[in-house]
C-alpha cells in the first residue's frame, strides 16, 4: 500500500523557549523534497531534536511555519497529524505491557483498523524489519536492544506514513549492529522512499544515511544544507569543515564505490581481490594494509573485472 | 453469635451435644469433635462475615484511594497534603479510631467499615501514586508522538503501567485489612474476631475455640494473598520479564 511521500518545507521556523536566552530553533528554513533522507546533525545546542519534534507538534512552534505537502502542520488536528507521521525515538519507547504485534499495531489501532488487519500488518512489518514471526507475542523486555529498534522502526511504518521523524534512532545501539541497521534502513528506504528526517550526532552517520544533510550550529541557525558530497567537497565555512572533521577528504571516498571507476585490465597476478560494491575509503584502507598499488576488483560472482591502481581511488 | 455458653467452674458445656468429649473436659488444644459440631454455627458464619468485612473495606478503600491518587497525580501540589492525611489516619490506633466514632455511628458494621477503609487509605493512595509515575519518560514521549491523546494515555498507557504496583498495593492492604479486622470484635460481635474474644474471655483460656478461629483467620489472610499473587501474575504477564 504505497503512499505518496510528502515533501516538508521548514519555513523560517523559529523555537524561543521563554526564560532562556536566544532562539533553540533560528529562522530555520529548507525544504525536504519528498521521498528524501534529510539528516540535520550539528553539536549539542544545536537545536537538531527541537527541530524534529517541532514537526510533529511535540514543541510549539513561537514563530514561522511548517509545511507538510504545502499544508501548514497549525491547520491539521494535533492528535491527527501526529498518527500521520511516523515517530521513531533513541530510547524506543515500546510498550512493556504489550506484545510486539500490538506495539507494531498502535497506530492502526487508534485509527480504528480491525484486529486481522493489524495482524497481518505486524507479520509483514516484521518480515520487512527482519524479525521472525514468532516474535509477533513477545514481549519487548525479551528482545535485544538492536531488535526493539527493529520494532520501534516497524511501529512507525505501522500505518504507512507520508513522513517519517526519527530521532537518533541508533544512538543508543553498538556500532557493529549499528551499521548493520543502517544498512538495512537504507535497504528499506530504497524500498519504500518515505520522506524522512533523521537526527544524529554522528557525521559519519550522517554522510551514510543522509541523501541531504543539515548542519546546525549552536542556537539552532542552518550553517549548510547540501548532500553529503557538496559538504565533504566545499564546506561553505569553518564551522563546517570543522564540525566534519580533517579527514572529510576520506569520508567523501567513502561516498563512492568501485563500481563508479574504469577499471584496466588485469596484466599481474597475486593482487588483493575487492568485491566491487567496496566504496573508494575501503578500497585505499586494503592499499595501505597490503602496502600495494593496485588492487583486483571481483564481480559479485568473484569473476575479475579489472584492475583499481591507487592514483585512480585518490584522482 | 458464639455457640456455647460458659457453665460454672468448668470447661464449656455444649448444649444439645450430648456428653462433651475428654479433650473439651480438659481444655485439650485442639477438640475435633468442637470444630465438627460448631463450625456450622460459629466458625463458617463468623467466617463469612470476616470476608465481607474484608472485601469491603478494601474495595470502598481502592475506590476512595484512587480518586484521591488521580488528583495527586495530576496536581503534585495536593499529593503531600493527601499524602499526609492517609499517613495520619494509618497513625490513629485502631481501638480508639473505633471508640471515637461510635459516637457517631454507634456499635454498627458501619463503625467497623469506616475504620478498616481509613487504615487501606495509606497502603492504596501511595501504590497507586507510585504506579502511575512509574512509568518511563520514553514510553509516554513515544504515546504522545504517535498521537494518543491524553485518556487514551492514561487509560492504555500509564493505567496498565501501574497495575503491578496497584495490584500489590491491594495484595497488601487485603492481608493487612484481614488482620486489623478481628479487632472489630471489640465492638460487635461479628467476624472471626468474635470466636477469638470469646475464647479469650473463657476464664481458662478456651484453647479449641482460640487455635481454631485465630487460624481460620491466617489461613484466610494467607489464602487471599495467594489469590491475589496469582491474580497479578495472570493479569501482568510482562511484569515479571524486566
Amino acid at each position: 500500500m504505497p503512499t505518496e511521500a510528502a515533501e516538508l518545507v521548514f519555513d523560517e521556523a523559529t523555537k524561543v523557549y521563554p526564560g532562556r536566552e536566544g532562539a533553540a530553533v533560528d529562522h530555520l528554513s529548507l525544504t525536504v523534497p519528498a521521498g528524501e533522507i534529510c539528516v540535520p546533525v550539528g553539536p549539542s545546542g544545536g537545536g537538531k531534536t527541537t527541530a524534529l519534534k517541532l514537526v510533529n507538534r511535540l514543541i510549539s512552534l513561537t514563530s514561522g511555519d511548517i509545511r507538510i505537502d504545502g499544508t501548514s502542520i497549525l491547520q491539521h488536528d494535533l492528535v491527527e497529524l501526529r498518527r500521520s507521521i511516523g515517530y521513531v525515538i533513541q530510547q524506543v519507547g515500546l510498550f512493556p505491557h504489550m506484545t510486539i504485534e500490538a506495539n507494531i499495531g498502535t497506530v492502526p489501532k487508534l485509527l480504528g483498523r480491525q484486529r486481522s488487519w493489524i495482524k497481518t500488518r505486524s507479520a509483514e512489518l516484521l518480515d520487512l524489519v527482519g524479525l521472525d514471526p514468532s516474535y509477533a507475542k513477545r514481549y519487548p523486555a525479551q528482545l535485544s536492544g538492536g531488535e526493539r529498534q527493529r520494532v520501534g522502526l516497524a511501529r512507525a511504518l505501522a500505518a504507512n506514513p507520508a513522513l517519517m521523524l526519527m530521532d537518533e534512532p541508533f544512538g543508543a545501539i553498538d556500532p557493529i549492529v549499528r551499521a548493520r541497521l543502517q544498512d538495512e534502513f537504507l535497504r528499506l528506504q530504497h524500498e519504500l522512499r518515505k520522506t524522512v528526517v533523521f537526527v544524529t550526532h554522528d557525521v559519519d552517520e550522517a554522510i551514510k544515511v543522509g541523501d541531504r544533510i543539515a548542519i546546525l550550529r549552536e542556537g539552532g541557525r542552518l550553517a549548510q544544507y547540501d548532500t553529503p558530497q557538496r559538504i565533504l567537497e566545499h564546506p561553505v565555512d569553518d564551522f563546517v569543515a570543522d564540525f566534519v572533521g580533517r579527514d572529510r577528504a576520506l569520508k567523501a571516498l567513502s561516498l563512492r564505490t568501485l563500481r563508479e571507476l574504469e577499471l584496466k585490465p588485469v596484466h599481474e597476478n597475486g593482487l588483493p581481490r575487492v568485491p566491487v560494491g567496496t566504496n573508494l575509503r575501503e578500497a585505499l584502507a586494503v592499499l595501505i594494509a597490503e602496502r600495494c598499488d593496485a588492487l583486483l576488483v571481483v564481480g559479485d560472482d568473484g569473476s575479475a573485472l579489472g584492475v583499481v591502481r591507487r592514483e585512480d581511488l585518490l584522482g | 453469635m458464639t455457640g456455647f455458653r460458659l457453665a460454672d467452674g468448668g470447661g464449656p458445656v455444649i448444649p444439645n451435644f450430648g456428653q462433651p468429649s475428654a479433650c473439651l473436659k480438659h481444655n485439650g488444644w485442639f477438640c475435633t469433635d468442637w470444630m465438627s459440631n460448631h463450625w456450622g454455627d460459629t466458625l463458617q458464619p463468623a467466617l463469612v462475615q470476616h470476608i465481607e468485612l474484608t472485601l469491603i473495606a478494601v474495595g470502598i478503600g481502592f475506590a476512595i484511594a484512587f480518586l484521591l491518587a488521580l488528583v495527586g497525580f495530576r496536581w503534585r501540589l495536593f499529593d503531600a497534603p493527601l499524602g499526609g492525611l492517609t499517613d495520619f489516619l494509618y497513625a490513629i490506633p485502631s481501638l480508639a479510631l473505633f471508640q471515637l466514632l461510635v459516637p457517631l455511628t454507634g456499635l454498627t458494621v458501619t463503625t467497623v467499615e469506616i475504620g478498616l477503609t481509613s487504615y487501606t487509605l495509606f497502603i492504596l493512595y501511595r501504590n497507586i501514586l507510585a504506579g502511575l509515575r512509574s512509568v518511563p519518560g520514553e514510553v509516554l514521549e513515544s504515546a504522545r508522538g504517535m498521537g494518543f491523546t491524553r485518556l487514551q494515555t492514561f487509560v492504555r498507557v500509564e493505567l496498565p503501567l501501574a497495575a503491578p504496583a496497584i495490584l500489590a498495593g491491594i495484595r497488601i492492604a487485603t492481608v493487612a485489612t484481614i488482620s486489623i479486622a478481628t479487632v472489630a470484635a471489640f465492638l460487635i460481635q461479628y467476624g472471626l474476631g468474635a470466636p477469638i474474644f470469646d475464647a479469650i474471655e473463657t476464664p481458662d483460656l478456651f484453647k479449641t475455640e482460640l487455635l481454631a478461629s485465630g487460624g481460620l483467620a491466617i489461613l484466610l489472610a494467607l489464602s487471599a494473598d495467594g489469590l491475589l499473587a496469582v491474580a497479578q501474575r495472570a493479569l501482568t504477564p510482562w511484569s515479571r520479564l524486566r
